[in-house]
């Protein structure tokens, strides 16, 4: 499913608007550590986290993920945001815990499948 | 392409906002450059590793970046603490992070195992008091 639909979908506040909305999102990595992340995260999933800080959209941008969701309304920090803009890199949030963005997200992908 | 493409970066020590901008660089360097997507891969996670890891523990440093025809050489040199016990350091989920770098989501003790899985070849030199330089070779 592509960025636009996912965000559709799942009723996601779009942060930073991705550089290409049509993207197809294909898998979903969930975790905070960012080593962890960034050995784990393949390109165009989705990475679900609640970190807010500049290093994820450094691990986002290294690992072209296809976006960032953060879950329990986190806010990203402002510098964070500004590094997102400037590499192009879609940030999206919802008030959901990561369970269940993953619960929503397994049945959206099998659906779509 | 007969002469190897170098990239030369300063570490800051001091800021964790900027940590993995040389990382950055490199990797959409590569990209422009047109090197496959795997390659770009190990270098990015082993050389985000290395620079985290300078930022993190030795205030910084320096990252040299040699590409030749038949493999990408990272060098990272800082002038840090050193590393005491190389093999418990190497060992997943072994960390030295303080609290407050690990609120940040770091210090998952993943850095050094993560550069060795990403790449060909990794060497470290390490003195207690003196410093570490980790050389990694990404094979083309």
């Amino acid at each position: 499913m592509t960025l636009t639909e996912l965000i559709d979908a799942l009723s996601l506040h779009v942060v930073c608007p991705p550089s290409s909305p049509e993207r197809e999102v294909r898998n979903v990595y969930v975790g905070d550590l960012l080593s962890r992340a960034m050995s784990r995260l393949q390109a165009d999933d989705l990475w679900i986290t609640i970190m807010t800080n500049t290093n994820v959209v450094a691990v986002a941008e290294l690992t072209d993920v296809a976006a960032v969701l953060l879950a329990e309304d986190v806010a990203l920090l402002p510098d964070a945001v500004h590094a997102a803009q400037d590499n192009g890199i879609a940030v999206l949030s919802s008030e959901k815990s990561a369970f269940e963005l993953c619960r929503d997200m397994a049945h959206i992908l099998k659906a779509n499948a | 392409m007969n002469e190897p493409i170098r990239f030369h970066f300063d570490v800051d020590g001091e800021n964790f906002s900027s940590a993995g901008e040389a990382s950055v660089t490199v990797k959409k360097r590569l990209r422009q450059l047109g090197y496959p997507p795997d390659v770009i891969r190990k270098v990015s996670v082993a050389m985000y590793e290395g620079e985290i890891n300078m930022v993190i523990h030795a205030h910084g440093g320096e990252a040299d970046i040699e590409v030749g025809k038949s493999e990408i050489v990272i060098i990272l040199r800082d002038k840090g603490p050193g590393i005491a016990n190389v093999d418990l350091a190497m060992q997943e989920g072994y960390s030295t992070a303080r609290d407050n770098i690990r609120a940040l989501g770091f210090g998952a003790g993943m850095g050094l195992p993560n550069m060795k899985k990403y790449t060909d070849s990794m060497h470290i030199d390490t003195e207690v008091g003196v410093g570490t330089t980790i050389t990694m070779k990404v094979l083309l």
